[in-house]
């Protein structure tokens, strides 16, 4: 009800009919302390173009870089980011906690 | 997600109606569930659960690991009335997320020097009201005391289906007040509706106190199952 991501799912689609590819990932789980909530929006077009929060800024680079790869795959992908994770992400959370993130392509 | 799904979801809530996307995480495949259609979803009591608290979260439904992702609109809290307690109240409201309009024709009271930040409308309710398009995702609550600005506003509050609607006043006083109401067309269960005296029972004393009790009664009502209201209550 306190849902403040007013225009980040409006922007998704006036992308999608402006033509481009566009992901939408979003924090479906979490651990410990994490800095977006569960539910929390980030959209992503072809251009690398993106608006929203994932993590605050932590995490967003490499998720828009999986992004790029979902639209050209369109297949979803679920992505895990946390220092216990550094091995498999060059980037983490520096407040400790670990989030997932399910990428997925629109249209 | 499909085009159509997003689409769907976008005039949802432009519309200001809740709505839960349910994403199948395996295989991406989704659905979205109106908040009107989820008694009769298979998934009715996980999603009537995080609707009512407003939270997204996984659900493992045989053997299927769900996400169940919630857009609810950004709730409003419209008090009518720029009484003291007002001004305790927006703040505290403002932080706990809510959209805060004070209404009050009354200039001396609908003053931005005694609600700094907060949006005021110094008109009558009649003029103020329809255009805050006030709906079920809205708690009201009318605090003026004085009848003229009170018993139109809550006219208002009922036909407009707010999830919250309280009166400032004493039994006695909401007694009255209920007999007006009848007077002017309300029905039974529209007076019922109305939390009087205002606020948890918490022994506040000062208008601050009494902020926070009108807050709990408020957030009580919002999070709280059927049941376990009528026990705060």
């Amino acid at each position: 009800m306190l849902n403040r991501d007013e225009d980040i799912l409006k922007a998704a689609e006036d992308w999608h009919k402006g033509g481009h590819g566009v992901a939408l990932a979003t924090v479906v789980e979490t651990w410990g302390s994490a800095p977006r909530p569960v539910g929390s929006n980030l959209v992503i077009n072809d251009e690398g173009t993106f608006l929203g929060s994932v993590s605050g800024g932590c995490v967003e680079g490499a998720v828009v870089t999986e992004a790029l790869d979902v639209i050209s795959s369109g297949q979803p992908k679920m992505l895990e980011f946390g220092v216990a994770d550094e091995t498999a992400w060059n980037v983490g959370l520096s407040c400790g906690g670990t989030i997932r993130v399910f990428v997925e392509k629109v249209g | 997600m499909q085009l159509s799904t997003l689409a769907e979801l976008n005039a949802e809530r432009a519309a200001r109606r809740p709505a839960v996307l349910v994403t199948d995480v395996a295989s991406g495949e989704q659905r979205l569930v109106k908040a009107a259609a989820i008694p009769r979803d298979p998934l009715s009591d996980e999603l009537g659960k995080h609707l009512r608290m407003g939270k997204s979260g996984m659900v493992e439904v045989d053997g299927k690991r769900l996400f169940l992702n919630v857009y609810a609109p950004t709730a409003k809290l419209v008090i009518v009335g720029a009484v003291h307690i007002s001004q305790a109240l927006a703040p505290i409201a403002k932080s706990l997320g809510y959209d805060v309009t004070v209404v009050d024709p009354r200039t001396a009271f609908a003053s931005p020097e005694r609600f700094p930040d907060v949006p005021l409308i110094a008109e009558w309710p009649d003029v103020a009201l329809p255009p805050l398009n006030v709906d079920h995702y809205t708690a009201f609550v009318a605090l003026t005391h004085d009848p003229k600005i009170d018993d139109p506003a809550l006219l208002h509050a009922f036909s407009r289906d707010c999830f919250y609607i309280g009166a400032l006043g004493s039994r006695k006083t909401h007694a009255k007040r209920g007999d007006r109401l009848r007077a002017q067309g309300a029905r039974d269960a529209d007076i019922a509706r109305i939390h009087a005296p205002i606020g948890l029972a918490i022994g506040a004393v000062s208008p601050s106190e009494i902020a926070v009790s009108i807050m709990a009664e408020i957030t009580a009502t919002l999070r709280l199952p059927a049941k376990e209201k009528e026990q705060a209550a």
